[in-house]
């Protein structure tokens, strides 16, 4: 899309466009550049020379049981948070679009987790599973169940599953109350008339209609989760134990800022790259063509 | 509709209360332990009634030097945050504005170029690219200053696809007339389309300030010193291993950390909304 009517000039759009242009440049194209660079070259153990190796790297990376079974966390992962922060979210809008009285207030208490840190997200539920200290760990062990989070795997990742959907369900509530209060009144009315039930009206009209808004969110909610879920993981199980819950944001940087294998957390970050760009990818074709009903 | 006259009528109330309960407990929880001593805490039996020690815990986290964070108080981490969110914030919006401008109201050689060029940062977020990113940042001299913080997160798609989008919607009238009153369009863009974009700015400063001030990853790696980190990286330092985290003054930091982003969520609710809902189609 273009505008027909604009302004003359060359130099001053430049010079509005630079300082976007510069920041792009030095802090998104060079390092993506070098992430690609390095992920072919290979260092010395004391960091004193590199040789270029080729795909060694990623033959390497993908040859790792410990990356395939980072790869299978976080697959486990962000399915489950995608569903715990959906499902929940779209009950509660449906509810949330019903009312009348006291509407804003839901909404606005609803919307809280968003402005949580996915960190202080972590923190919060850490002070109530921690086993010993947290009041829900204290009754757990009161009800004869074995909570220890930093001993059992199944459970660190229960919980940081938890902890993730709970700070994503604000933003799916809110996407998909602005979904069902886009959809015509008329057409639930008429459908109310041709005496269609309310959970047949739901599965047949609001649902079909919520679908763009559906697989939207699903698509941000599996970045999220690859992406934006390292300080849950960070605060509340440091990736363990013994790595169940390392999941690859983390493992990229655990490889490369505290394990210093520059080739091995590059090749990694390319991979992520890949992932993004075909997540974004399949984003904008379906969005596109399906968000006009 | 139906569910007006219907017998449940109370059903909604009764999800959306449970819904509340999910949202608020943990938050409240985190509330009352920080009105408590650690002892208090740890005793086992811990009481969901707020205790004795509010005024205490939170001068305490706020004035006092923590020894896990080498003698730093909260309150300078609070400052490093909110310097940090403002930059990326009001960064963010000015240059994306700026670019934005350029590329829908001029014609010039590369406009295409600049436009895919941003267009493709909006796929990698920092966390994919992080230790390219922190060597360059290195490179520049960058570790442990404000500039470090905030810079690199600067660069992102997100603000200027939203400005372009609106700037579209903008009679070309509106254009034309500006020229035969004879403004330049430096004139244009300060009188006629920074006023006009007030609602956009406002929503999209929520939406950035939120995610300036809950940034973790990049400010965990830029700072190395206790006095140039933010709160939210803060607190991780204060849970150590052993048994000697003061759970008090953690939950207090806690709550500190999620005051600033909760305020300008709740105070600027309207544009919030608009603004996230807006900026993702």
């Amino acid at each position: 899309m273009q505008r027909r009517v604009v302004f003359d000039g060359k130099l001053l759009p430049c010079l509005l466009v630079a300082p976007q242009l510069a920041v792009t440049l030095v802090f998104f194209f060079w390092p993506a550049a070098e992430a690609i660079y390095f992920s072919t070259q290979s260092q010395d153990a004391f960091g004193l020379s590199t040789v270029f190796v080729g795909f060694a790297n990623f033959a390497a990376v993908f040859a790792d049981p410990g990356y395939l079974h980072s790869f299978k966390v976080t697959a486990l992962f962000s399915i489950a948070v995608t569903a715990l922060a959906m499902l929940p979210a779209l009950l509660l809008a449906v509810m949330a679009d019903r009312v009348v009285r006291f509407a804003a207030v839901y909404k606005t208490a609803l919307m809280l987790p968003y402005a949580v840190a996915p960190a202080i997200a972590g923190v919060l539920w850490l002070f109530l599973f921690a086993p010993g200290i947290g009041i829900v760990a204290n009754a757990l062990r009161w009800l004869g169940i074995d909570w220890n989070y930093l001993l059992n795997g199944d459970q660190a990742l229960l919980l940081v599953i938890i902890v993730a959907a709970w700070k994503q369900l604000s933003y799916n509530f809110l996407f998909f109350l602005a979904g069902l209060q886009a959809i015509p009144k008329s057409l639930l009315e008429a459908a109310a008339i041709d005496g269609a039930g309310g959970l047949h009206r739901f599965r047949t009209i609001v649902l079909p209609l919520l679908s763009p808004t559906t697989f939207f969110l699903f698509v941000v909610d599996v970045v999220y989760a690859f992406f934006e879920t390292f300080g849950v993981i960070h605060a509340v199980t440091g990736g363990g134990p013994s790595k169940a819950t390392e999941i690859l944001i983390y493992k990229v940087y655990y490889d490369g800022v505290v394990g210093l294998d520059l080739g091995g957390s590059s090749a990694q970050s390319v991979v992520l790259m890949v992932i993004v760009i075909a997540l974004t990818a399949v984003q904008f074709r379906y969005v596109e063509r399906k968000v006009h009903y | 509709m139906e569910s007006r006259s219907g017998r449940l009528a109370w059903l909604p109330h009764l999800i959306l209360v449970a819904g509340l309960a999910l949202v608020g407990f943990p938050i409240y929880v985190t509330f009352v332990g920080s009105t408590m001593t650690t002892p208090d805490i740890l005793s086992g039996r811990m009481s969901l009634i707020p205790g004795g020690h509010f005024v205490e815990n939170y001068l305490a986290a706020l004035t006092q030097g923590m020894p896990q964070l080498s003698g730093v108080p909260v309150a300078r981490l609070m400052a490093n945050s909110l310097v940090m969110a403002l930059s990326i914030a009001l960064g963010k919006m000015l240059i994306s504005f700026l670019s934005a401008y350029a590329i829908v109201f001029f014609r010039f050689p590369g406009r295409m170029v600049c436009f895919w060029m941003i267009f493709l940062t909006l796929m990698l977020p920092v966390e994919v690219r992080i230790v390219p990113t922190f060597q360059v940042t290195a490179n520049l001299g960058l570790i442990d200053t404000y500039g470090g913080l905030a810079i690199p997160l600067i660069a992102s798609a997100t603000a200027t696809l939203l400005f372009r989008q609106f700037f579209l919607t903008i009679p070309d009238e509106l254009i034309e007339a500006a020229r035969l009153d004879g403004a330049g369009p430096l004139r244009f863009l300060v009188d006629v389309l920074l006023p006009l974009s007030r609602t956009n700015l406002a929503a999209l400063f929520v939406i950035l300030f939120v995610y300036g001030w809950n940034q973790y990853l990049w400010p965990l790696l830029v700072t190395n010193t206790a006095s140039m980190t933010t709160l939210v990286v803060g607190i991780k330092s204060m849970l150590t291993v052993d048994a000697n985290t003061p759970w008090h003054l953690v939950m207090a930091m806690a709550i500190l950390a999620m005051v600033p982003p909760a305020a300008v969520v709740l105070l600027m609710q309207r544009w919030f909304v608009k603004g996230l809902v807006d900026s993702e189609k």
